[in-house]
């Protein structure tokens, strides 16, 4: 009795395991069966470099949205990436043990603060600060970079910091024993010994910044036309399904679910990436 | 921590080897570089740290003056804009992923943990496929909710479709912190329950998992946050509706949706304001545990050391 009980569980727990496995595969099969019959009506390549999204007329090109989700992801990265990283080097080697106990947690509460708040401190502080300093009406791709760029920070700082301090000591303290002052040791020894760490944790920052969308859509503006410069707006692949799926039919909603398989694809892609600099840390 | 340092204030000391500010500014004189990229480092922090600081005090600065009872009035109109249905319905979509997602990740945690053996081709796969859902995004989540459960499944926009989705999307977190916290029990503590004569299941569930109780709950927590604070993923899978939910099957909003609605909407700024404190109140006292937690958990694992 207690045998059977005891192989019984053994089962049950094993399928507990699958259940991810399951998930995975009922994404891929429910996105990509509802997703792929619209590329093909339309003809792959008119849709992905398609530069007119217009779905009154039955036109479906989201080259729009692919450039608009790429140059804001590439404002993210110019914001967040730099200043993540000098973060996390403050973090990891500049810090006071007693302010790390307060940072930390800081850091922490910044990863934990939903994309609505962060999109509602967009609309309420950043729009308006654009629209008075740079003119336009302030929901810009230059908005909504500034507001991924901080979005992503936490993610950055938390992979790097991790990364620096998995740096033997000795790094540090060989370059210091050979005279360089403590900046130039953690820069030039300890900084290029957990490149690939960081790398890593730019690659993780990119993913967020890709598939982020509330926050983008309440600042990014969404106008559907390819981007006309850093103070238009712009419309990302994340923000083109939400905005429209709420009313779409027929193959409108169809291509929806196309624009959310190229977002799929690119962030397989993205964490394809990541985990291979990570297995190649990991050696 | 502190070592009292002779003859100086131990507040003037900035460096390991017990610099004072004053020489560490002389020493700086010879090495330009290193005082630019000293400088360099520290705005970096203060820019992440003071846009965390503006962030928060203009949530609670504008909001906190919003707050007012009507908005907790039990019943949503569009006259009081009460925010008491979306906070029940995010207790009931948060208990009920919960509910589905933190048994079936514990089970896959013990799977991996205490069955698996070296070598075994399911364990690689599932590491593969939690990796994988932990790097969607939310709205993709959202999208495949909204085919499977709202229209395969025939849920509807649902409180039930909502919840299974968000199951979905937490199940690796709570996946891979309880395989940390098992991985961290002593391996003595099973050999010594085997030896007591226990069978594997009891020794599963009187000895192992207990001990690792810190552990999952933090994950538990981190679940809760993410859950909270989630709207691409339940905009199209629970829908809008702002009423306290009679079934499983009725449509509801949590709170993060409501406050999403309120801003898009641009006619009620003010309550949109108050929301984001209620909103940030939660976040801020669910990092707090968590925190609590992963101290207590620090200090557990440097004790048995």
């Amino acid at each position: 009795m207690r045998k059977i009980k005891e192989e019984f569980m053994e089962i049950v727990f094993a399928l507990t395991a699958s259940v991810s496995i399951l998930s995975v595969v009922l994404i891929c099969i429910f996105l990509f069966v509802n997703g792929i019959p619209a590329m093909g009506k339309i003809g792959i390549i008119k849709f992905l470099t398609g530069t007119t999204w217009r779905p009154s007329n039955k036109i479906f090109g989201i080259l729009p949205m692919i450039m608009g989700s790429f140059y804001v992801t590439l404002g993210a990265v110019v914001v967040g990436v730099p200043i993540g990283i000098l973060t996390a080097v403050f973090m990891a080697k500049f810090c006071p043990p007693n302010l790390y106990k307060v940072l930390k947690p800081c850091i922490n509460l910044m990863a934990g603060i939903p994309s609505v708040v962060y999109g509602f401190f967009g609309l309420s502080v950043m729009v308006p600060a654009t629209r008075e300093i740079f003119g336009g009406d302030g929901n810009s791709m230059m908005t909504a970079s500034l507001l991924l760029g901080i979005m992503i920070l936490p993610t950055i700082i938390g992979v790097s910091e991790t990364a620096i301090r998995a740096v033997p000591e000795k790094y540090y303290e060989g370059a210091l024993a050979l005279g360089a002052t403590h900046e130039r040791s953690v820069f030039f020894t300890v900084i290029p010994a957990a490149k690939s760490g960081i790398l890593a944790g730019v690659i993780l920052g990119i993913g967020r910044a890709v598939g982020e969308t509330m926050a983008v859509i309440m600042v990014a503006g969404n106008q559907p036309r390819m981007p006309r410069g850093i103070l238009a707006g712009v419309r990302t692949l994340t923000a083109n399904i939400v905005q429209e799926m709420g009313y779409a039919q027929g193959l409108h909603r169809e291509v929806l679910i196309a624009t959310g398989v190229v977002l799929f694809v690119f962030i397989l892609g993205i964490n394809l990436i990541f985990s291979i600099i990570e297995g190649k840390e990991e050696e | 921590m502190e070592q009292p340092v002779k003859n100086r204030n131990i507040e003037e000391i900035v460096g390991i080897n017990g610099q004072t500010w004053k020489e560490k500014m002389i020493a700086y004189k010879a090495h330009p570089f290193s005082f630019f990229m000293w400088i360099l480092v520290l705005v970096a922090a203060g820019l992440t740290i003071s846009t965390l600081g503006y962030l928060i005090l203009y949530i609670f600065v504008k909001g906190v003056p919003n707050l007012s009872l009507s908005l907790f009035e039990w019943r949503y109109t569009s006259a009081n804009v009460s925010m008491m249905p979306a906070i029940i319905n995010t207790v009931f979509m948060t208990a009920l992923s919960l509910l589905i997602s933190v048994p079936i990740g514990i089970g896959a945690a013990i799977y991996l943990v205490e069955y698996a053996r070296k070598g075994n081709k399911l364990v690689g796969i599932v590491r593969i496929t939690a990796e994988t859902l932990i790097g969607i995004p939310s709205i993709i989540y959202g999208l495949f909710g909204s085919l499977f459960f709202v229209i395969a499944l025939k849920w509807k926009l649902s409180l039930l479709s909502g919840a299974f989705t968000l199951a979905i999307m937490v199940l690796p977190v709570v996946m891979r912190t309880t395989e940390e916290a098992l991985l961290s029990v002593p391996e003595s503590y099973r050999t010594g329950s085997y030896g007591l004569g226990a069978g594997k299941l009891r020794t599963i569930f009187r000895v192992v998992l207990p001990s690792a109780i810190p552990g999952i709950l933090s994950g538990v927590i981190l679940a809760i946050g993410r859950i909270l604070g989630e709207t691409a993923a339940l905009i199209y899978t629970a829908g809008n509706i702002s009423k306290i939910p009679r079934s499983l099957f009725d449509s509801t909003r949590t709170l993060a949706v409501h406050m999403y609605s309120l801003s898009k909407e641009g006619l009620y700024i003010n309550q949109a304001n108050a929301t984001a404190v209620v909103l940030l109140i939660l976040v801020l006292f669910i990092n707090y545990i968590s925190g609590l937690l992963a101290n207590k958990l620090s200090k557990a694992s440097g004790g048995e050391k």
